[in-house]
């Protein structure tokens, strides 16, 4: 229980980041603290007490992992939802780059400032 | 076990908060880096291996595309906070955020005791079905191929996006040399081939 309310903590935290800083690159790194909290939720839920990774080893019996197994389910998304986010941090940084071409700076209420 | 893996979550809080308030921007990064590989040491425990292989290489990609867009900048020092109001707004909302998830998380099954409905079948059929020894990859490349199908498509738009931005030449101008390719004619040219008749 007390690990699904620190892995919500977390997540708060990035919101935070997200919302309060004023630097882009702060921002962005707000961003991903809140992915990987929603990583670490998801695979929390899947966590059987006593579980074993679901890999059937050699010389196991196939029945071990139906019974000890954790879920599998969160992970294989989960797997997904990583790589996803390494190409939109890619995109965000990409954009970040052009913006300080063009007014100098990472400061996000200057840049509002200096637009057209 | 679990009393490792909340020492682990509160070591992840520490450095989040680092890497929030710190004040040079190499350093935050470098904490956003302790938070992403103690997530994989977390990951690790809670029966993930998969997964915390691609989080350590996913992290170090991080860390090197974050210190590419902050090192070479000039100005790189942080000018001040957010200032009072967003501070002040951001705490009211996401204290209320956090005492509702607290009661929301009494509800959903205890830590330990998953659901596992859809996932049972999985991990008893998965080697007969899939001919896959690791469940994960089963779901991956077979049971839900439809959805890493999708994600390769995001994952192809976010990278195509990313490199459109960066591009460094944009459309050519029209150049001398240009004009000769194609074939176009100066005055000159003109008046040479027209003294002619």
């Amino acid at each position: 229980m007390i690990c699904y309310f620190l892995a919500l903590v977390l997540f708060v935290m990035g919101l935070y980041c997200l919302v309060a800083k004023k630097n882009i690159i702060k921002k962005i790194i707000g961003v991903t603290i809140t992915e990987y909290s929603i990583n670490l939720f998801l695979i929390l839920i899947g966590y059987r007490r006593g579980g074993i990774a679901p890999i059937t080893l050699r010389g196991m019996d196939p029945g071990e992992v139906a019974a000890k197994g954790v879920d599998p389910l969160p992970q294989a998304l989960v797997l997904t939802s990583i790589v996803i986010g390494l190409g939109v941090l890619a995109l965000m940084v990409a954009m970040c780059l052009r913006l300080y071409e063009k007014y100098k700076t990472f400061d996000m209420s200057e840049i509002n400032r200096l637009r057209g | 076990m679990e009393i490792y893996l909340l020492i682990l979550l509160i070591f992840m809080i520490i450095g989040s908060i680092i890497a929030i308030e710190a004040k040079s921007l190499l350093s935050s990064v470098i904490s956003v880096g302790v938070v992403g590989f103690s997530l994989s040491i977390a990951f690790l425990m809670l029966g993930a291996p998969d997964i915390a292989i691609t989080q350590v290489v996913v992290e170090v990609l991080i860390l090197v595309i974050l210190i590419r867009a902050t090192i070479t900048m000039d100005n790189t020092a942080i000018e001040g906070g957010g200032g009072t109001f967003p501070f002040v707004v951001s705490l009211v909302f996401f204290g209320l955020f956090l005492v509702f998830s607290f009661f929301a998380v009494q509800e959903i099954p205890k830590f330990g005791e998953p659901l596992m409905r859809v996932s049972e079948r999985y991990l008893r059929t998965s080697a007969e079905e899939t001919g896959a020894t690791n469940v994960v990859t089963g779901i991956l490349l077979d049971f839900r191929g439809y959805d890493t199908v999708g994600e390769a498509t995001v994952l192809f738009t976010a990278i195509v996006g990313a490199f459109g931005i960066l591009r460094r030449r944009g459309r050519k101008k029209k150049t001398e040399e240009d004009a000769e390719k194609v074939g176009i004619l100066e005055d000159e040219d003109i008046k040479k081939d027209f003294e002619g008749f």
